[in-house]
């Protein structure tokens, strides 16, 4: 089992720690239901070191993002990130990711130099995959041991860094990014992302720096009630925002038009993986549809729950489903045939024995 | 890791108080109860049925998982906490802070007091667990 550079300061901070994709990652800390309010309030960290970080550059690297990835790669620039998808060549997803377009000089072989973060289970996968695409004049390089990455979110996450460095956090925008000084430590990429929708920052830095970064946030954060965030509550976040969750609701099986993520699915870019079939499900219409699932029962719905309609017939299963710490309520994400998929459709949930009532809704879960 | 000398064990991380000959108390260990973590709601609708020993008399449901409750032995399911329950105070999360106590789930009335015997003491529950 991997490490990051902070499991011993988890271990020591009496976090539940679990493996999750090869990495002693911490589950929780003071628990999942504070943790998440924390973050709702104040402002959290994640060790999210365990993502990947694939360097692409060279003078084919738009060309190859072009091809493997569903966005519209070209209309990044230097300082701008984008939220993508690669697809297979099925039609389904071999992953999510950001594509971070980085400074032209930090390529050292001319072009365009990028940076990918994939979900960590994925490395190998994604890595093996983007290798098959030759022909492209590109260095590809899988930082992923070599970087860590710390998340800070919540509404005082940006004054809490501000007081780490001399970078103006508020003129940088959403799905933007800047590289400069922070704590104290130089070249880190401070990006304006998350995985929450309490807004704030994603730091990626070299890994001797993880722990130098991580005591500084806590110190300048200690008047402003700020929380170590483990994965679970990390889950709790995105689901309440009906964020996707790759291996949960979206994998090689799913295509992002199903899965509500048509608007970063660009085919009017040109060809790339599987968009001829996307294309067709446009033109033709998906036979079902990720929705959001609000359930009116106190039994949490789970990955792979069957769903059915009010004669008991099969209509599609849930992907996920927690209780919503904001809402005190089970709330879930599922595909459903399209003829179901509609707001305000009454649908029913298996839970063993139990089926418990559930209505279709559009994510958010929660207005923040 | 509190695990009383008291009490009897099942490998699914129930407990059992015995208050006199067939009459107990069964709840979810200090350890069960960590490792699901904030539990958000126990259901209990087997209130009155008469159950065999490892048949499902409830369930737990956490913020992150799901969790089935297990009879330890046969018998009757006489009460569920009302502290616990829904129509009740509805505050499953004593079972967080008292599960050997205030967090108990449901109290029965043994059926065959014999299947005791194959329940484990402290000690041997406690090699049970990591």
């Amino acid at each position: 089992m991997k490490s990051t550079p902070l499991t011993e300061k988890h271990i020591e901070l009496g976090a539940r720690m679990a493996e999750f994709a090869g990495y002693n990652m911490p589950i929780s800390y003071a628990g999942i239901k504070e943790e998440h309010q924390a973050v709702r309030e104040n402002v959290g960290v994640f060790d999210v070191s365990h993502m990947g970080e694939f360097f692409v550059e060279g003078p084919g690297a738009l060309d190859l993002l072009q091809q493997i990835t569903s966005n519209d790669a070209s209309k990044l620039f230097p300082g701008r990130a984008q939220y993508s998808c690669m697809p297979n060549k099925d039609g389904g997803i071999v992953d999510d990711l950001i594509i971070y377009r980085m400074p032209d000089e930090h390529s050292s072989i001319g072009g365009h130099a990028y940076l990918l973060v994939v979900n960590a289970a994925n490395i190998e996968k994604d890595w093996k995959w983007i290798q098959q695409h030759e022909g492209y004049e590109v260095k590809i390089t899988d930082r992923s041991d070599e970087y860590g990455l710390l998340a800070v979110q919540g509404p005082k996450a940006t004054a809490v860094l501000q007081s780490l460095t001399e970078v103006d956090l508020s003129e940088i925008k959403f799905y933007h990014f800047t590289i400069g000084d922070l704590a104290g430590i130089p070249d880190v990429i401070i990006s304006a992302t998350g995985y929450t929708g309490s807004g704030g920052f994603e730091l990626y830095v070299h890994n001797e720096n993880m722990v130098k970064l991580w005591d500084a946030i806590f110190e300048a954060g200690k008047e402003s009630g700020i929380a170590p965030i483990g994965l679970g509550a990390r889950d709790t976040l995105r689901l309440e925002m009906g964020y996707c969750l790759y291996g949960n609701d979206i994998d090689d099986q799913t295509s992002p038009l199903e899965a509500g993520l048509g608007w970063i699915t660009k085919l009017k870019k040109g060809a790339f993986n599987s968009s001829e079939i996307f294309q067709k499900q446009k033109e033709e219409g998906i036979q079902r549809k990720l929705v959001g699932l609000d359930v009116q029962e106190r039994r949490v719905p789970r990955h792979g729950y069957i769903i059915v309609d009010g004669d008991g017939t099969e209509i599609g299963h849930v992907t996920s489903g927690t209780q919503s710490p904001t809402l005190g309520s089970p709330i879930g994400m599922g595909y459903v045939s399209l003829d179901h998929a509609e707001i305000g459709t009454q649908v029913f949930i298996v839970a063993g024995k139990k089926q418990l009532p559930a209505t279709v809704v559009k994510p958010p879960f929660v207005q923040l | 890791m509190d695990i009383p000398a008291n009490l009897k064990y099942t490998e699914d991380h129930e407990w059992l108080r015995l208050e006199g000959e067939d009459i107990a108390y069964v709840g979810i260990t200090d350890f069960a109860q960590g490792e699901l973590g904030d539990i958000v709601y126990v259901e209990v609708d087997t209130e009155g049925e008469t159950l065999d020993q490892g048949e499902i008399f409830g369930t737990v449901e956490a913020v992150k998982t799901t969790a089935d409750l297990f009879m330890p032995v046969s018998g009757e399911i006489l009460e569920f906490n009302s502290k616990l329950s829904a129509d009740g105070d509805d505050e499953p999360a004593l079972i967080n802070e008292s599960p050997y106590e205030d967090g108990w789930i449901v109290k029965i009335k043994l059926s065959n007091p014999d299947e005791l015997a194959e329940l484990m003491g402290a000690d041997a529950y406690s090699e049970n667990i990591p």
